[in-house]
C-alpha cells in the first residue's frame, strides 16, 4: 500500500456509492488514521452518475482533488466511462462483470483490471439492494484498505437505526460484505 | 428549557459545514440569519437543529440582502450574530456588509466559495477572494481568514467572533465547496478550556435607561453630508485597520529560507502545495511554500521579505489571478519573477503544481 | 416672541428645527409617532430605524436609540434586531420607494412571518430625496422627473396599494392601517395601535401615512392640501385595514 490510498467510486444515483465511501472513511477514521471523503455534487439532486472521492492515509492528507486513483471502482456502465480518466498505470480498476458493452471504455493502462460478479451474487444469494455491500467487500478484499471488523462497525453506525427495526437486514448486509470480500480476494483480474 | 452547551475535547469526523455550526456554538454565537445557497446550506441545517437545544435562534430570511441586514440588526442589539453564503449570495451580501464596514459592525460571515461568475457551479472555486476582501463600495475594511480544512474552519470561526467583537470590523471565514462538503477528522474543543477568552458582545442600541434622560441616545448612521466629514470618518477607520494589521495578519510558511522558488497559495489549495513541496524536495529541488491565512489584511511585511530574498515565486489558485493581484500589490517593485498556475473554478492536485514547478525550474 | 410649538417628549430638543423642507409631511408623521411613543411610555424600549431617502434626515431627530440603514433595508435590520432582542420595540420608518419598491420583498417577508416589528411607510407618491422620480405610488397622469408627461398606467401600472397587499398576506395578529397628515389625531391613533400590537406580541404592524412633498410636487400650500385630500384620497383610502382578531376591515374615509 502507498502511504496515501486514493480511491474513486462511482455508480448510478441510488446504488449507494456515497454510502460505501462514507463507511470506508468512517472506518479508517475510527482506526485513528486520516481520511478525507468528498462526494461530487452538481445542481441536480437526483439522477446522473454519483462519484465519491476518498483518501486514506497515516499522514496528513493534502488536496481533496487528485488526478489518478490507486483504486477506482465503477458500479454501472456509465460510471465506467466517468471514472476511466482517474485510472493510471498504478490503478486497480474494479467493475461489475455483468455490465455489457463497456469493454471499449475500460482503462487500457491500469495496473490491474478486475471484473467482479457482484450484481450476480447479490441477486442470486442475497438481494439486489445489497449490491453496494458486495462491491464494498470486494474492494476491501482486493485492497485490504481497512479491516473487516472496522467496516462492520462503521456499517452498524451508519445503518444501525434501520437494523433496529429490521434486525435481519444487519445479517444480510454483513453476509453480503463477507461474500464480497471473498470475491475481492479470489479475483485476480487482468494484470498489466 | 435549553440545555447547557458542553463541548468535550474530542476527535470528530464530519463535514465542514457541520464544523462551522459547532464552531459557532463553541464561540457563543446567539443567532444565525441565512438564506439557502449551495454549498453552505448544511451550516443552516446543522445550526437550526442544534440552536434551539441551547437556547439559540435561527431565522431564514427572504434573501441574502435580508440575511445580511438582519445580521447587522442582531449585532447592533448586542448579540453574536452570523450568516453564511456563497456565490451570487455573496454578491447580494455585499450591500449589507458595506454598511457593516461603514458602521463598524462585528458581523461574522462564512463564505463557502462556489464557481463563478453568475450561477456557474455549486461545487468549488477560489473566485470569491476579490469579493470577500474588497467587495462593496468602500475600502475593504474587513478581516478575511482563508481556511485550509476542518481544523482551520473550527479554529478560525471561533477566532472570527472574537476578532469581530474586539475590533468591530466585519469578519469573514472564507472556505469553499470542498471544505463545506468533505469529511475529515478534526478536534473540537471548548475554547475557554484552552485559555481562549470569549469576548462578551456589547450592544450598540437598547442599553439600560431612557435616552435623553438617563443617557444620550445611541444614534448610528451611514450617511454623511460633507466630503470632509466622510473623509475624516474613513481615515479614522483606515488608521484603526492599519494599526491592527500587523497584529492580526497570519501566515504559514515552509522551507522558504534558501528556496529557489516559493509556491504561494491560500486556502485548500495550500494543501496541494504542502504535498507538492514535500515531493519536490525529495527530488532535490529547493522549493518552499507560503500561505497567507489572512487575505485581508495580508501579511504584507512577510510577503515583502519573501519576494526581496527570492528569485521566483509561483502563485497557484483556483481562480484567474485574484490572490495574485493582492500579492503583486504587496510585492510591488521587487525583482522577483512571478509565475502563475491559475485554474479558475476547479480544484488543483499536487501533481499539477509539481509539473509547473519543474517547467519553471527547467 | 412666539411660544415654541409643543414638541413630543421623545424628540430631541437640542438639534431642532429638524432638517425637512418647509411643508414636508415627515415632520408631521414623526410628531405623531413621538406623541404615540410618549403616550405609551415606551421611550426606553424603542429602537427607531430609518431608511435612505428623506426619512434618513430623522436619524438624530428623536431621543431614541436610532439606526439609519440602506434603501428599503430598515425592515430586515429591525427584524434582525427584534429576533435577537425580543424585549426591544423596533420601528422601521421609510418612504414609499423604500417600502413598496426596492424593499418590498423585505416588507412581504416580514409580514408573512408576522415579525413583531412596526413598519411606517410615508407615501408622498414619488422619490423625494433623489429629486422627484416616479414611484409605485405615483398617481395616473401625475408628472414626475421620470414620467414628465404624466404617469401612463398602460406603460407603468396603477398606484400600488401597499397597505392592502400587506393586509391580504399577513397572518392574523397583524395590524394594518392607512392614515394621513391631513388627519393627525387619527394617524396618531393608528401609530399607537400599531405599537401596542407589537407590545402585546400579536404580530406585524404597518401604518402607511399619506404625506406631502411640496418641493417636488411644486405646489403651494392650498394645492398641496388639495392633492392629499382629493387626488391621493381617490386612490388611497384612510382607515384600519386589518385588526387582530377581526375580519379584514373595509377602509373608510
Amino acid at each position: 500500500m502507498p502511504e496515501t490510498t486514493r480511491m474513486v467510486l462511482a455508480g448510478e444515483g441510488g446504488q449507494g456509492v456515497q454510502a460505501i465511501a462514507e463507511i470506508l472513511a468512517e472506518a479508517a477514521n475510527e482506526e485513528g488514521r486520516q481520511a478525507l471523503y468528498i462526494p461530487n455534487f452538481g445542481v441536480e439532486q437526483r439522477g446522473g452518475v454519483s462519484v465519491a472521492f476518498l483518501q486514506i492515509s497515516d499522514d496528513a492528507i493534502g488536496s481533496p482533488k487528485f488526478l489518478k486513483g490507486d483504486v477506482v471502482a465503477a458500479l454501472s456502465d456509465r460510471a465506467v466511462q466517468r471514472t476511466a480518466p482517474y485510472a493510471g498505470p498504478e490503478t486497480t480498476f474494479i467493475y461489475d462483470s455483468a455490465m455489457e458493452g463497456v469493454a471499449d471504455d475500460l482503462p487500457q493502462d491500469a495496473a490491474r483490471v478486475m471484473p467482479v460478479p457482484a450484481m450476480e451474487v447479490a441477486k442470486k444469494e442475497f438481494h439486489p439492494r445489497v449490491y453496494n455491500m458486495v462491491m464494498m467487500g470486494a474492494l476491501i478484499g482486493a485492497t485490504g484498505i481497512i479491516p473487516l471488523d472496522r467496516a462492520r462497525a462503521a456499517i452498524e453506525k451508519r445503518f444501525g437505526y434501520k437494523f433496529e427495526k429490521q434486525p435481519q437486514l444487519r445479517d444480510l448486509n454483513f453476509r453480503a460484505l463477507e461474500r464480497g470480500m471473498e470475491l475481492g480476494c479470489g479475483t485476480e483480474g487482468v494484470i498489466n | 428549557m435549553s440545555e447547557e452547551l458542553v463541548i468535550e475535547e474530542k476527535r470528530v469526523f464530519m463535514t465542514g459545514n457541520e464544523v462551522v455550526a459547532w464552531a459557532a456554538l463553541a464561540a457563543g454565537a446567539d443567532i444565525m440569519y441565512g438564506y439557502p445557497i449551495t454549498p453552505q446550506n448544511e451550516i443552516m441545517h446543522y445550526w437550526s437543529r442544534l440552536a434551539p437545544r441551547y437556547g439559540k435562534d435561527f431565522l431564514q430570511t427572504e434573501d441574502e440582502l435580508s440575511a445580511g441586514f438582519a445580521t447587522a440588526g442582531g449585532v447592533m442589539a448586542g448579540r453574536k450574530a452570523f450568516t453564511a453564503t456563497a456565490g451570487s449570495g455573496s454578491v447580494l451580501m455585499q450591500e449589507p456588509l458595506a454598511m457593516a464596514e461603514m458602521m463598524r459592525l462585528p458581523t461574522v460571515t462564512v463564505v463557502q466559495q462556489r464557481g463563478g461568475p453568475s450561477t456557474a457551479t455549486v461545487i468549488y472555486s477560489q473566485q470569491e477572494v476579490t469579493l470577500t476582501t474588497m467587495g462593496g463600495n468602500g475600502e475593504g475594511m474587513r478581516v478575511v481568514y482563508s481556511t485550509a480544512g476542518h481544523q482551520d474552519l473550527y479554529d478560525y470561526t471561533i477566532k472570527a467572533f472574537n476578532l469581530a467583537w474586539k475590533y468591530r470590523f466585519p469578519t469573514f471565514v472564507l472556505g469553499d465547496g470542498y471544505q463545506a462538503k468533505m469529511r475529515e477528522p478534526l478536534t473540537i474543543y471548548d475554547p475557554e478550556k484552552r485559555g481562549i477568552t470569549l469576548l462578551e458582545p456589547d450592544p450598540y442600541v437598547g442599553r439600560e435607561g431612557e435616552p435623553g434622560r438617563d443617557r444620550p441616545p445611541a444614534q448610528y448612521r451611514n450617511t454623511y453630508n460633507l466630503e470632509e466629514e466622510l473623509y475624516e470618518k474613513l481615515m479614522s477607520d483606515i488608521r484603526d485597520f492599519e494599526k491592527i494589521s500587523t497584529e492580526i495578519a497570519e501566515y504559514e510558511s515552509m522551507h522558504t529560507e534558501e528556496a529557489e522558488l516559493v509556491i504561494v497559495a491560500h486556502g485548500i489549495v495550500f494543501r496541494a502545495v504542502r504535498e507538492a513541496v514535500g515531493n519536490l524536495r525529495e527530488q532535490g529541488l529547493r522549493v518552499g511554500g507560503f500561505r497567507p491565512v489572512t487575505l485581508r489584511p495580508l501579511p504584507a511585511p512577510q510577503i515583502r521579505d519573501l519576494v526581496d530574498g527570492l528569485k521566483k515565486i509561483l502563485v497557484v489558485e483556483s481562480a484567474y489571478g485574484q490572490i495574485a493581484r493582492l500579492l503583486k500589490e504587496a510585492a510591488y517593485g521587487a525583482a522577483c519573477e512571478i509565475h502563475t498556475l491559475f485554474k479558475p473554478g476547479v480544484g488543483i492536485a499536487a501533481g499539477e503544481i509539481e509539473d509547473r514547478v519543474k517547467e519553471i525550474l527547467k | 416672541m412666539q411660544p415654541a410649538p409643543a414638541m413630543p417628549k421623545s424628540w430631541r430638543v437640542d438639534n431642532k428645527p429638524h432638517k425637512f423642507c418647509p411643508g414636508c409631511g415627515h415632520g408631521l408623521i414623526l410628531k405623531c409617532l413621538g406623541q404615540a411613543i410618549d403616550e405609551l411610555e415606551i421611550q426606553s424600549r424603542v429602537v427607531y430605524g430609518c431608511d435612505i431617502g428623506c426619512s434618513l434626515l430623522s436619524w438624530d431627530l428623536f431621543n431614541l436609540d436610532t439606526v439609519q440603514t440602506h434603501h428599503g433595508r430598515t425592515t430586515p435590520v429591525m427584524t434582525g434586531m427584534k429576533r435577537a432582542r425580543p424585549e426591544l420595540l423596533c420601528i422601521a420608518y421609510m418612504g414609499d420607494g423604500g417600502g413598496y419598491s426596492i424593499g418590498v420583498q423585505h416588507l412581504v417577508g416580514a409580514a408573512m412571518r408576522n415579525e413583531k416589528i412596526t413598519v411606517i411607510v410615508a407615501n408622498n407618491t414619488q422619490y423625494a430625496m433623489t429629486g422627484g422620480q416616479m414611484a409605485p405610488t405615483t398617481l395616473p397622469g401625475q408628472k414626475t422627473e421620470t414620467c414628465p408627461y404624466g404617469r401612463d398606467p398602460g406603460a407603468t401600472g396603477l398606484p400600488f396599494q401597499g397597505a392592502e397587499m400587506i393586509s391580504a398576506i399577513a397572518p392574523d395578529g397583524a395590524y394594518v392601517a392607512r392614515g394621513s397628515i391631513s388627519h393627525l389625531t387619527q394617524l396618531t391613533g393608528f401609530l399607537k395601535k400599531a405599537l401596542k400590537n407589537q407590545i402585546d406580541g400579536h404580530g406585524f404592524s404597518l401604518v402607511e401615512a399619506l404625506s406631502a412633498c411640496p418641493t417636488n410636487w411644486r405646489t403651494d400650500a392650498a394645492r398641496t392640501w388639495e392633492f392629499i385630500e382629493k387626488d391621493m384620497a381617490g386612490y388611497f383610502k384612510r382607515g384600519e385595514i386589518k385588526i387582530p382578531g377581526q375580519k379584514e376591515a373595509t377602509a373608510n374615509a
